[in-house]
């Protein structure tokens, strides 16, 4: 049941895909066909960002949760990281902290929701302020630029004619990567069982002794973690630290996620599923702007898109009920 | 009359109702009996008009009568009452009376709760203040508002299912005394539930479904409770509780004056044995939940001492890890994760290490839920399609895969087919003579009095001396829960 959702959202995908293929192929004849491998690294490009934050958001929807900081996790990691590369000029040391300022916005998100018990709705409504506050103190309220070069700028760049073997961006190979090892981790580790026990039943998994607030706390490190991961890759995409970028990510993550299958009372959805949702908006963005479509017409479609996605599953998920009433 | 002719209807391959005739006439109460999944609630969906016979005929007085949904059902007069009530929580009594009544235009709250005075007061309810809100009254006032509904649109035929599978008992009463208002007024009541005690004071005729089919139909005088039993499962009451040789051994729970929260426990000292079943009897409310749910570390402790084995519990998990086990009464809110598979769900707790591979814990679910005869087509299978007895079959094969020694079992049966029971005192018995602790709560005494060697009784917190099963009865265990 849960491949048969994934290939729904792939279909869809096409769809969508092949549909932009044709309306270019009839509206702008002179350009290039929509499907080219310089638009498909392109569209890993522009994904990557909202797709690494998205898997990071599955994690903790997964459990019933839902995190409205990572958009501000990103603009402060981009602060941090762009001023410790200025300082240092070492990319090892940018990862290192890229990741180490997710870690820390991620486990004060867990910790407060764990332990205040008031919803993770406002506790990161919260902390969406903070960390956005806390990117703006950072950086004086003004973007950090003169970034130096170094080889971070690989993840994002364009790939030379010698290096086309590898079809993709480093950077979305990283999102590759990551996308299977955490789907991995959900399925065949204890831990990943137990997030998606806690969103199918809170109590049940307390009751079985399961550690309801230690996972909670991972979730959100983890979610934390990759909004860190997703500033690095914005840095080296755009060389500055900009502490009033990625506002509204987290919503394109959570739509990312819902489009893929995933329901916001928790205990199901899948990071594949997140990963095309996050296509399928790219892939919406990147054709309407090729088609010289307006950006409020990409926003409506977009909207559309989610709204038909949840109703699809609610359809799909009704009709087996039905006949298992019997 | 309302009255089936030959009901069939099928889901699938699953045959739900087998020719089924029956006659419901006003001025009665007409109980219907049978196992979960006899076709008892498919029967009353299909007289409520929500869903369609596949073949039969329904004739209301005397006229044709084939609701194609609810409404139209309402609109002849003959209305379901669900076991889950459906009543808006933040809007009045008086609102839910009227829900959906209320006709176009303008709605006056005024109005409303002009016009629900005079249905509580046929009712026996003139103190419920319609103005109320819903949320603010008990589960069983609660139940009034949603009984009011029926006769606020004048229902001749008020279908009731399992309405007092979460009532206590004086609530039972008054439940009682409002049925049997109607009943005086004409309306023909059709009753569902369980508890046969209950069948056999309020029902004037019974009628019992076995597997979809209808077994009997009569008077209620003229069967007695081992005939219903006999009707409902195929199968006598005297092997309903089985008893081998159990030896009682060490101790492997030791309860030390336990007080919780609320003083529910007040103060409780117990010694739970290996090869000994020991039952909590007393009334809901007691204390007896509180209790198994301190122990536990459910709940919180305030004084006292837990050992179980020979160490202290200190986390939920360290009592897995010690031994002991817990069911909870609530099924479908604590005891399930519902949207997940029965594999899943029977090894939550007594999963080891960090790695999880799906078809080696599929694999060892497939061993545990044939051993307790658990009816799935596979343990892949979502538990929420499980019947409520199989499901409680899942919930309790957690503790064996789980390797526990001390089982704590809170309402085991609640709720569930006798069939299922059966096979859950077995299960029990079989614990017992392997030498496994289980402390059970229940709210059913003929049950306790079956399956355990010591009961003791709670009552507003306070937990009497457990007495061997052999020195107490019925009367003597209603006695103590009802005294303080």
């Amino acid at each position: 049941m849960k491949a048969k959702g994934v290939i729904g959202v792939f279909i869809a995908w096409v769809l969508i895909y092949v549909i932009f293929m044709f309306l270019i192929w009839h509206f702008k004849p002179s350009q290039e066909p929509f499907l080219n491998p310089g638009n498909l690294e392109l569209m890993m490009r522009q994904g990557v960002i909202v797709g690494l934050g998205a898997i990071g958001m599955s994690y903790v929807i997964m459990t019933g949760g839902i995190d409205l900081s990572p958009g501000s996790t990103i603009a402060l990691t981009t602060v941090v990281v762009a001023l410790v590369l200025k300082a240092t000029n070492n990319p090892i040391l940018g990862i290192g902290v890229s990741v180490l300022v997710g870690l820390i916005a991620g486990l004060i998100n867990g910790i407060l929701v764990a332990k205040l018990k008031v919803g993770p709705f406002i506790v990161t409504l919260a902390s969406m302020l903070i960390f956005r506050g806390a990117a703006k103190g950072f950086a004086n309220e003004q973007t950090v630029g003169s970034v130096p070069d170094t080889w971070l700028q690989v993840f994002t760049a364009s790939l030379a004619k010698s290096e086309r073997w590898q079809l993709i961006p480093k950077g979305a190979w990283v999102w590759v990567i990551l996308l299977i090892l955490m789907t991995v981790i959900l399925h065949r580790t204890v831990f990943g069982r137990n997030v998606v026990a806690i969103g199918s039943n809170e109590k049940t998994a307390r009751l079985c002794g399961i550690n309801v607030n230690a996972v909670k706390i991972g979730v959100y490190a983890i979610c934390g973690v990759f909004a860190g991961i997703a500033g690095l890759m914005q840095v080296s995409r755009v060389q500055i630290g900009d502490p009033t970028i990625a506002a509204g990510d987290e919503l394109k993550m959570i739509a990312a996620v819902v489009i893929g299958g995933g329901s916001l009372l928790g205990g199901e959805g899948n990071l594949i599923g997140a990963a095309i949702g996050t296509l399928i908006m790219t892939t919406i963005n990147m054709g309407s702007t090729q088609l010289g479509i307006s950006n409020w017409i990409q926003e409506i479609v977009t909207g559309l898109i989610i709204v038909v996605a949840v109703a699809l599953d609610r359809y799909r998920m009704t009709r087996p009920a039905k006949i298992a009433s019997a | 009359m309302l009255e089936a002719q030959g009901i069939h209807k099928s889901y699938g391959l699953t045959k739900a109702l087998i020719n089924v005739s029956l006659q419901i006439c006003p001025g009665e109460v007409l109980a219907i009996a049978g196992e979960n999944g006899s076709g008892k609630s498919t029967l009353m969906r299909i007289l409520s008009g929500e869903e369609t016979q596949d073949e039969g005929q329904l004739m209301l007085d005397e006229h044709a009568y084939h609701p194609k949904n609810p409404q139209e059902a309402l609109s002849r007069g003959v209305s379901l009452v669900h076991q889950e009530l459906a009543l808006c929580p933040h809007m009045t009594v008086a609102e839910n009376i009227y829900l959906g009544q209320m006709g176009k235009g303008g709605f006056s709250p005024k109005e409303a709760e002009k016009l629900a005075r005079p249905i509580l007061e046929s009712l026996g309810y003139q103190d419920l203040d319609p103005a109320k809100l819903v949320r603010d009254l008990s589960i069983s006032l609660q139940q009034v508002v949603e009984i009011a509904r029926t006769q606020a649109i004048n229902s001749q035929y008020v279908l009731l299912d399992e309405p007092t599978s979460s009532l206590t008992k004086s609530d039972i009463r008054n439940l009682f005394d409002l049925i049997k208002r109607l009943k005086s007024q004409g309306k023909a009541i059709v009753y569902i539930s369980h508890f046969l005690d209950e069948l056999r004071e309020i029902a004037d005729r019974i009628a019992i479904l076995r597997d979809g089919e209808l077994i009997h139909q009569g008077l209620m005088s003229s069967v007695s409770e081992s005939e219903i039993i006999h009707h409902m499962v195929g199968r006598d009451m005297t092997e309903l509780f089985p008893r081998s040789e159990r030896h009682v051994g060490i101790a492997l729970l030791e309860v030390d004056h336990l007080t919780g929260a609320n003083r529910k426990p007040n103060n409780s000292t117990f010694k739970l044995h290996r090869g000994e079943v020991c039952g909590i009897a007393g009334l809901n409310g007691a204390g007896r939940t509180e209790l198994l749910r301190s122990i536990f570390s459910l709940n919180e402790v305030q004084s006292g001492k837990i050992q179980v084995g020979s160490s202290s519990p200190t986390s939920i998990r360290n009592a897995w890890q010690l031994g002991a086990g817990f069911v909870s009464e609530d099924r479908k809110e604590e005891g399930l994760a519902l949207s997940m598979s029965i594999a899943e769900n029977l090894t939550f707790p007594g999963r080891k290490g960090w790695k999880f591979s799906t078809s080696k814990n599929e694999k060892v679910a497939q061993e545990f839920s044939t051993k307790l005869r658990v009816k799935a087509r596979t343990v892949q299978q979502n538990i929420s399609e499980l019947s409520g007895g199989n499901q409680q079959k899942v919930a309790i094969a957690r503790l064996l895969h789980s390797g526990c020694e001390v089982l704590i079992l809170d309402e085991p049966t609640r709720g569930i087919d006798i069939g299922s029971k059966a096979e859950i005192y077995e299960l029990i018995d079989g614990l017992a003579k392997d030498g496994k602790a289980v402390l059970i709560v229940s709210s059913y005494l003929p049950e306790l009095l079956g399956i355990c060697d010591r009961i003791a009784v709670m009552s507003r917190g306070v937990l009497s001396e457990f007495v061997p099963v052999a020195e107490t009865s019925q009367e003597k265990l209603m006695e103590l829960c009802v005294t303080s």
